[in-house]
């Protein structure tokens, strides 16, 4: 899917259809960015093809790019379902690309309703984004839960009834079964009227090129920690690799930004002859809406799978944190979310929880909980 | 390059430095008139337990997590110095959920605001520093 946009975060298209930024604001990098770093941008033109043996690249226009070391960050593609009738709805869309936030605004006038089938970050975002323009918005789901790929069911419950407040509606564990024009046939015999169709079930990796030249790929792309995948001089990274999650120790696509930061940097420290290597991705996600802010990390045991949750909660907040075998694996914070980052860094550096004292860090996301010398190391020098 | 630090030993945790950053990053000329009975948003801010207490700001990182996470492209490095663009940022919140010193909150519009060592008001050095009654907080070269 090749872009004629300057690079831009491709999360930030709800914010722009909110009003809370702009195309100019939404460049990542500043304008003389690539020209300043040397490198030359292909704006609109898609790798089609890659040949490992000759080291060439082919472009959508026949050029044929030869390379030393390559890395392939294609990203991933907005899966649509093969619906019955999606044919015969006009105004259908995805929601991942600034062109679809584009297409959308001038579609979506104050009197439509908009139906968006997924209730997953990209559905739910779209939901907030379009709230404001739209007449009415319908949100459906197969899933039961809203979010169901980073929130358990309470805490789903939680974030569907705050949504709820601010007028989205939900259908879930209902998805639609076919589309006729402007109706929406769902499974439980119910028909949704709609103006405006968002398709957010979810995306895959753009896998095909490594795949195709033989490379292994699984869900996405396989790299290792160095970001080489099974290819000779071939790096991958961003949403379409499938590396190591160490949170929950196996191989997981992880599409968020800064695992695909932090692979980009290390594939092209990699590239240059140097010595990085990225072992600590785990899933982690901020995610608002009107006001309420979640955040995610890392694996969620249950008690089945020798995990424990330590959990806190009242009509402004839900706290859950994992633990196993000694350590934090995962947390669930909803309307507290003060410091986070503290757990994160205990999934990532793997701290042992005999190392801390757990029980002011249940309380408060705290660097007290930490032993003087850790602290002082933190904060007492250059990090 | 400076970067402020605290000798946990002299903090007192009174909170002044709290209020001296809120107050230097306000642009306002008199302190009662920008603070008083306001909720307050420094971009430092005192831990600890009933033994120790101790402040909170950017270490303004060599390597810094918060920058690589940043969705908008609002977080940058310049001269060693971590610095937000508020115009940029959609408070997403993403900085708050991987800087691993707890370091960074957001403001009173929802967009993040952190230390950028009083370089960007018109204090000229950091006021948490300045204001400092133990002279537990620095501003200096460390290793």
């Amino acid at each position: 899917m090749a872009e004629e946009h300057p690079v831009y975060c491709r999360p930030l298209i709800s914010y722009y259809l909110e009003g809370k930024t702009d195309l100019e604001r939404m460049r990542y990098r500043d304008a003389d960015f690539y020209d300043k770093n040397g490198c030359t941008v292909l704006y609109g033109r898609t790798a089609v093809g890659l040949d490992a043996k000759a080291k060439t690249v082919r472009l959508d226009d026949g050029t044929a790019l030869p390379y030393d070391a390559l890395c392939v960050a294609a990203g991933s593609s907005p899966f649509v379902p093969p619906f019955e009738g999606l044919e015969t709805v006009e105004n259908r869309f995805t929601f991942i690309t600034i062109e679809d936030a584009l297409a959308l605004e001038q579609a979506v006038h104050s009197d439509s309703r908009v139906l968006i089938v997924g209730a997953g970050l990209i559905g739910l975002k779209c939901a907030e984004g379009l709230h404001g323009r739209a007449a009415s918005v319908t949100v459906c789901d197969l899933a039961g839960r809203v979010l169901s790929s980073v929130l358990d069911d309470e805490c789903a419950s939680r974030m569907q009834k705050h949504l709820e407040k601010h007028g989205i509606r939900f259908l879930l564990g209902n998805s639609a079964k076919r589309f006729d024009g402007n109706k929406a046939y769902m499974n439980d015999g119910t028909v949704v009227e709609f103006d405006i169709l968002v398709l957010a079930v979810g995306v895959r990796a753009n896998t095909s090129l490594v795949r195709d030249a033989g490379g292994e790929v699984n869900r996405g792309i396989l790299v290792d920690s160095c970001m080489r995948t099974s290819l000779p001089d071939v790096y991958a990274a961003g949403d379409c690799t499938e590396g190591e999650d160490i949170s929950f120790g196996g191989r997981r696509v992880l599409a968020i930004l800064p695992n695909a930061y932090m692979q980009g940097h290390c594939a092209g420290v990699r590239m240059a002859d140097g010595k990085e290597v990225f072992d600590k991705a785990i899933p982690m996600n901020a995610v608002g809406f009107f006001g309420l802010h979640a955040m995610t990390a890392g694996t969620y045991y249950g008690e089945a799978d020798g995990g424990t949750c330590y959990e806190e909660k009242d009509e402004n907040k839900l706290k859950r944190l994992f633990t196993r075998d000694g350590y934090l694996t995962g947390f669930i914070l909803i309307g507290e979310t003060e410091r986070a980052g503290i757990y994160t860094s205990m999934i990532r550096e793997k701290t042992p929880l005999d190392s801390v004292n757990f029980d002011v860090l249940k309380k408060i996301a705290t660097s007290a909980a930490f032993l003087p010398e850790i602290r002082r190391k933190k904060f007492g020098g250059v990090v | 390059m400076k970067r402020v630090y605290v000798n946990e030993e002299w903090c007192l945790g009174c909170h002044l430095c709290e209020y001296n950053c809120a107050f230097a990053n306000s642009g306002k000329r008199d302190m009662a008139a920008a603070l008083k009975g306001k909720p307050i948003y420094p971009r430092i801010h005192i831990e600890g337990d009933d033994k120790i207490t101790y402040a909170v700001s950017c270490r303004h990182c060599t390597d810094p997590i918060c920058v690589k996470s940043c969705i908008a492209g609002a977080l940058s490095r310049q001269d060693g110095v971590i610095k937000v663009d508020r115009d940029k940022c959609v408070g997403c919140l993403t900085c708050v959920l991987v800087c691993p010193y707890g370091a960074l909150a957001p403001g009173e519009n929802g967009t993040m605001q952190k230390c950028e060592l009083c370089l960007e008001n018109s204090c000229g050095a950091p006021a948490c520093v300045t204001g400092c009654p133990n002279k537990a907080i620095v501003y200096e070269e460390r290793e």
